[in-house]
Formats: C-alpha cells, sequence, structure tokens
C-alpha cells in the first residue's frame, strides 16, 4: 500500500495538471459545449444521466464478461490443440494470424447480415477480438517450458500427458495471464464496436446516440466508463494472477 | 536390488561417435563415479542410460532385464536442480515417486528432516540455497521408487565451500540408504573421495579407459582428502587422464 502512495503520485499529479488546463482552456478560449465541453460538465452530465445510461452500463458490462469467458475458453483451447497436435499447429497457425487482419470494422456488418441483431454476431466478434490474444501468449507459455525441467521429467520417466499436467500447464500460466490481461481490455473495445452495429442497448448505443445529437458531453461520459470498465477487468485479472502465482519470486 | 550393466554401448550423432564400446558394471549398493573432460559424451551416456535416446548397439541391463529406450527405469539428479517453481519443496521432492505412481508425504517429511531440510517444506524452490536446492533434489531422487541413482554434475554449478560440505552431506545420507550411484564428475577429488570405483573415459569417443577401485573404507572421514594415500590415488588417475 506504501509503495501505491509513493510511485502512484506521479501519474495523479500528472493528470489533475492536464485537466485543470483542459478546465482552463475551454473558459478561458470559451469553447462551445458541443465542441469540447470542460470536465466540470463532463463530470456533471455524468452524474445527473446516470439513471439514462445506467441500464446500458448493464448492459455492457454483461456482453463483454460473456464475450471475454468465451473468448477466453477458445483462446485456451485452440492454444491447447495447437500446441499437443502438431498437425494442428502447422495446418491452422497462419490462418489463425490471418483471423486477425480482417477487419472487424468490415466483418461486423457481415455478420449482422448472417446472424442478424441478436447477441450471437456480437459474442462473435469480442471473441475474435479476445481469443487471439490469449491463444498466442498461451501457445508461447508452452513453448518456453523449461528445456532443462522437460528433460529431467523425461528422465524421470513421465509420459506426455504427465509431462504437460505437471510441467507445462503450470509454466505457461505466467505467459497466459498476460494474455488474459491484454484480452480483458479488448473485451470492452469488442462490445462497445460490436454495439455500434445494431444493438438495443449499451454504452456503444448510447455513444452513437450522444455523438448523432452533439451531446459531446455525454459522449466523454461514455469514453470514462469504458475505461474505467477497461482498468477494472484488467485489475481483476491482475488480481486472480498475483492470488493463484505467488510463487513467483518477488523480483520478477 | 540395483545392478546397472552398460555393456558395448556405441551411439553417434550423424558422423560424429560420441560413445565408443562403453561397457562398466554398477554393482547393487555400489558408489561408482565415472570421470572425463567436459564434453566427453558423460550427458550422452545418461540419455542413454535414461531411455530417452537409443544407443546405436549395445544392451544396457538393470537386473539383468534389457532397458534399452525404457524411460523412468533409473532415478535421475541433474545438473541443475530442476526443481519445479511452483511447487514447494515437500512436493518437489515427491515429484519422482508421483511421476512412478506413488509418494508419501510421511516419508519425504523424514527425509527432508534428514537432509537438514526441516522447517523449509513450504518454501518454494526461489527461496532456497544453491545447495539446499540440490539437496532436495537428490532427495527426490531418494525418495523415487527406482533401485539406481545417475547423478549428473550435481555440485559442479556450486562454490568450493558448500560443495565439500554437499559432498559430505551426500556420503552420509548414502550410507545409511545404500541405493547404487552412477555419479559423473570432472573433479578427480569428488571422485576419489566418494567412491567405490571411478571409471575413467577418454575424450571424443569416449571409452572406458580405466577402471580403479578406491579402498578406503566406509564410513569415509574427510581427514582422508589430506592423506598420503589420497594423493597417491589422485596422481594416478591424473596420469591417466593425462595420457
Amino acid at each position: 500500500m506504501k509503495g501505491i502512495m509513493e510511485k502512484g503520485w506521479k501519474p495523479v499529479v500528472v493528470l489533475l495538471l492536464l485537466f485543470g488546463a483542459w478546465e482552463l482552456s475551454s473558459k478561458l478560449f470559451d469553447i462551445p459545449d458541443w465542441l469540447l465541453p470542460a470536465p466540470s460538465q463532463i463530470g456533471k452530465t455524468g452524474i445527473e444521466a446516470w439513471p439514462m445510461y445506467q441500464h446500458h452500463l448493464i448492459s455492457t458490462i454483461t456482453l463483454s464478461i460473456m464475450g471475454f469467458l468465451i473468448g477466453a475458453s477458445i483462446g485456451i483451447l485452440v492454444a491447447v490443440c495447437l500446441h499437443l497436435i502438431r498437425f494442428v499447429r502447422e495446418a491452422f497457425f497462419p490462418l489463425m494470424i490471418l483471423s486477425q487482419n480482417i477487419p472487424i470494422i468490415v466483418l461486423a456488418p457481415l455478420l449482422v447480415i448472417w446472424f442478424g441483431f441478436g447477441m450471437l454476431p456480437k459474442i462473435i466478434i469480442i471473441t475474435l477480438v479476445c481469443f487471439f490474444p490469449i491463444a498466442v501468449a498461451a501457445l508461447d507459455g508452452f513453448r518456453q517450458t523449461d528445456r532443462d525441467l522437460i528433460h529431467y521429467m523425461q528422465m524421470a520417466g513421465a509420459n506426455k500427458r504427465q509431462i504437460f499436467r505437471k510441467l507445462e500447464i503450470p509454466s505457461a500460466l505466467p505467459s497466459l495471464f498476460s494474455g488474459l490481461k491484454i484480452s480483458a481490455t479488448y473485451s470492452v473495445m469488442g462490445a462497445v464496436i460490436s454495439e455500434w452495429l445494431g444493438a438495443n442497448e449499451g454504452i456503444g448505443v448510447y455513444m452513437t446516440l450522444a455523438s448523432s445529437s452533439f451531446r459531446t458531453d455525454r459522449v466523454f461520459v461514455a469514453i470514462f466508463f469504458v475505461m474505467v470498465l477497461s482498468l477494472l477487468f484488467f485489475s481483476l485479472i491482475a488480481f486472480i494472477e498475483k492470488r493463484l502465482l505467488n510463487w513467483k519470486s518477488e523480483g520478477n | 536390488m540395483g545392478k546397472l550393466h552398460v555393456q558395448n554401448v556405441t551411439k553417434s550423432y550423424s558422423q560424429n561417435v560420441i560413445l565408443s564400446d562403453v561397457s562398466f558394471t554398477v554393482h547393487d549398493g555400489e558408489f561408482v563415479s565415472i570421470l572425463g573432460p567436459s564434453g566427453s559424451g558423460k550427458s550422452t551416456l545418461f540419455h542413454v542410460i535414461g531411455g530417452i535416446r537409443l544407443p546405436d548397439s549395445g544392451e544396457i541391463y538393470l537386473d539383468d532385464r534389457l532397458i534399452n529406450g525404457t524411460k523412468g527405469a533409473i532415478s535421475y539428479t541433474p545438473q541443475s536442480p530442476s526443481l519445479l517453481p511452483w511447487r514447494s519443496l515437500l512436493k518437489n521432492v515427491l515429484l519422482g515417486a508421483e511421476i512412478a505412481g506413488g509418494g508419501d508425504e510421511a516419508d519425504a517429511m523424514e527425509m527432508i528432516e534428514r537432509a537438514g531440510l526441516k522447517g523449509y517444506e513450504n518454501a518454494y524452490p526461489h527461496e532456497l540455497s544453491g545447495g539446499m536446492q540440490q539437496r532436495a533434489a537428490f532427495i527426490r531422487s531418494l525418495l523415487s521408487p527406482q533401485s539406481v541413482i545417475c547423478l549428473d554434475e550435481p555440485f559442479s554449478a556450486l562454490d568450493e565451500f558448500t560443495r565439500l560440505a554437499m559432498q559430505k552431506w551426500l556420503l552420509s545420507i548414502w550410507e545409511e540408504d545404500k541405493r547404487s550411484i552412477l555419479f559423473v564428475t570432472h573433479s578427480i577429488e569428488e571422485a576419489i573421495y566418494l567412491s567405490d570405483r571411478v571409471i575413467v573415459l577418454t575424450n571424443k569417443p569416449a571409452t572406458v579407459k580405466k577402471e580403479i577401485t578406491i579402498p578406503f573404507s566406509r564410513p569415509r572421514k574427510e581427514a582422508i582428502l589430506l592423506s598420503e594415500e589420497f594423493l597417491q590415488w589422485k596422481k594416478l588417475i591424473y596420469q591417466e587422464l593425462g595420457e
């Protein structure tokens, strides 16, 4: 806790200065609210409009979590398959990278054509965004298993399954968590993008409505919540990581 | 029982002959050292005995059973301690037994106590010193069910003081347990101090040059390291290596 206090004050000061300059310049130069609202204005809207966007927020959170869970499961599954079965790795690894080169913005309307406006196309988008960092990180983790340890396990007579369960899975965990942290933040972005396509509710919908009616302050409120959610998901994964990987030395 | 018999083993990688017609025997309860310069194929010998490589020709017998290509027939203590960083000391020393499908915590605790590691059973490897890690790696081998233990230069990464302490410790544990041990080292003194028999290997390709029986009685005292007789043995082996 003391460490956070000691190190944490620097970015806080920078942020405060930044907000101060923003607030001051919007007053000083008389910038209209629809162009760039002052932070105080955004804060006020944020509090006042709470009952209006609360259900949007909940919808986005649910969508992000669902998409993340499905994406993470698929990512881990893909990594395990690619790692264990050489043929699958050789055949599908290039395909996996290609899947990331499809622009989501282009893919999204197609998904709507195929699957309509329900949950499915949205979950597919978030999954597509989330699974990749996890699959790549986990795969790297499996591959970076210490050679000496594999050697020991083989000499000790461990079969492939024992090596995978007792050695490769635990040694891939730190890597896997890096992937999970990245994907956790992506999942919120993925949810917002998927909501832009057409949805009844969600931060993405709220954002589109606000920007088309020049309620820039509401757009900023939406941005703020997207950031907070990303940060929250990230911290949650980091917390679980710390709990689960308590064997790691403090140094690294 | 624990009798390891290596017979006419030859192994080469592409054009390089690493092991050429290597034969020796480790009798039940015997401590045998293999002495040779670094890079003389000692690791390859272990790979072949451990079953993760097949010899080009020759046989390896454990208690008269052919074990060419059989993994897990012998127990192994590698050069680096190779403890799993996410397991506590207790879980780590049980790993060898666990792979073979067994493991008894009470035995492990007793062995940890005998190894002078009591109080550290819940510590993670990175919290232990190099000597402690190497001791843990050796207990792991002792707790495994195999009757022959192969040690691959286990003390080479330790400093002189720790090494001497570890050699004494290894003798004290082994003299109670009397498992068959095949010990690879490049230290002449270490080989003489610890072993019943020293096998001198030639360099590239490795073949058995000389077998020397070390007559010092057991339990061995540290004092023999400074005796005239010890020096004589050292000279003899030194000459063998030098030729």
